[in-house]
């Protein structure tokens, strides 16, 4: 069977690709301390030596749209071409082409249907900065393949935060029931609390600086039990009005297991919103 | 109330470069186009099978035509929708970094929790 090699969560900020390549003149001040994190973040992954990714994000009205939208869809395509006009235009991100991983998605989406979870799937889909970040700062060679899982934190009616505990705990369970000899990194992207749009963007730090440290906390700590008792959809509207992108980070401590100690932690403060990075080592820490 | 139909305006401009411009010049006459031209198209469909029934409110159609994107947040309007069009139209006339960014949001301090809704 497979082996879970590192699973990894973290915020997915679409400023670090223009902050860590801008040239020296136009490098903003925080670039530096911002890189030196992710570089030690990256370790994480390189470490674990994976063969295959399951990307797990939020396409943010890419491809989905509110005529058809789905709540949790899984990727099944050989290639996946990447980020969207409208990233280049504001973040500067640049086209990218994944290969993917076909036996692994196919295997997900048999499971997942069968253990419940309805799954829609895409065969043709163009992947958005919540998974070609996650590239950028953890595998910028871009050279595994992935299976893409999109989760709906976006469009509301959304699904109950329990709901993205549930499906990270079975896709722990379908990649280590998958027969396969590789290693696959979980890798899953959320936000803190966050503001986009409304009053309270774009400010000195987050939101919600007192629901991050809880947040970094319950993660840090594989607390899936206090985080639930603690978040509802009715709840993350008040850290800030994209704060349900945080059910990705519950969804990613579903595939770490309750009470699962995260072997790295590591945050920023950014101005806007802060970052936040997360790693476990299931089978231990690699040599 | 067709909130719907007003992040479907959003949707659609900013996904066409052409029409950014052509909405960051003329707002009015762009809406009016749009809602004639566009408002019924089903976006996965070919044009002989769009919908027939789709219709700004004349609030929606105001806030639209005017670039109010104070009355969109106040309609219901999905904020990363209206943040991402408004910053591709007028981004370009910043004097330093996240300048639009941060006006956009002072214009918005008079709500407080619980903001409009998005529900769509």
């Amino acid at each position: 069977m497979a082996t879970i090699a590192a699973v990894i969560a973290s915020t997915h900020h679409p400023f670090y690709y223009r902050a860590s390549t801008a040239p020296p003149e136009e490098r903003p001040p925080f670039a530096d301390a911002w890189v030196t994190k992710i570089l030690a973040f990256r370790e994480t992954l390189t470490r674990a030596r994976p063969d295959v990714l399951v990307m797990v994000g939020s396409d943010h009205f890419h491809q989905l749209w509110l005529d058809n939208m789905p709540q949790f869809l899984v990727g099944k395509a050989p290639f996946y071409d990447a980020n969207w006009a409208n990233e280049e235009r504001e973040f500067g991100l640049p086209r990218m082409l994944l290969r993917g991983q076909e036996d692994l998605s196919a295997h997900i989406l048999r499971g997942g249907l069968d253990e419940g979870f309805d799954l829609a799937f895409s065969n043709e889909l163009r992947i958005d900065h919540s998974i070609t970040c996650p590239i950028i700062t953890l595998r910028p060679e871009a050279d595994l393949p992935i299976v893409p899982i999109y989760t709906n934190i976006f469009a509301p009616p959304l699904p109950q935060p329990k709901r993205f505990v549930a499906l990270g705990r079975a896709i722990r369970e379908l990649v280590e029931s998958w027969p396969s000899e590789l290693r696959v990194a979980i890798i899953g992207t959320g936000h803190l609390s966050l503001e986009l749009g409304g009053p309270r963007q774009f400010g000195p730090h987050g939101p919600d600086p007192e629901f991050d440290r809880k947040a970094v906390e319950w993660i840090a700590n594989g607390d899936i039990e206090r985080s639930l008792a603690e978040v509802s959809l009715d709840s993350l509207w008040t850290p800030g009005n994209a704060t349900h992108g945080f059910m990705d980070f519950m969804l990613m401590m579903g595939v770490a297991g309750e009470g699962a100690k995260a072997d790295h932690v590591d945050s920023l403060d950014l101005f806007h919103t802060m970052e936040a990075y997360f790693t476990w080592y299931p089978e231990g820490v690699p040599a | 109330m067709s909130k719907y139909l007003l992040n479907k305006f959003l949707y659609t401009i900013d996904r066409d470069a052409d029409l950014v411009e052509r909405y960051r010049e003329d707002p009015a006459g762009t809406v009016t186009w749009w809602e004639s031209e566009l408002a019924n198209r089903i976006l996965n469909c070919p044009a002989g099978e769009s919908s027939t029934w789709l219709a700004l409110e004349p609030a929606e159609r105001e806030a639209l035509s005017t670039h109010d994107h104070v009355r969109l947040f106040e309609l219901g309007a999905h904020p990363f929708l209206t943040l991402t069009l408004f910053i591709a139209m007028f981004e370009r006339d910043n004097t330093e970094p996240l300048e639009y960014q941060k006006a956009f949001g002072q214009r918005l301090t008079h709500f407080t929790l619980p903001y409009p809704d998005i529900s769509t």
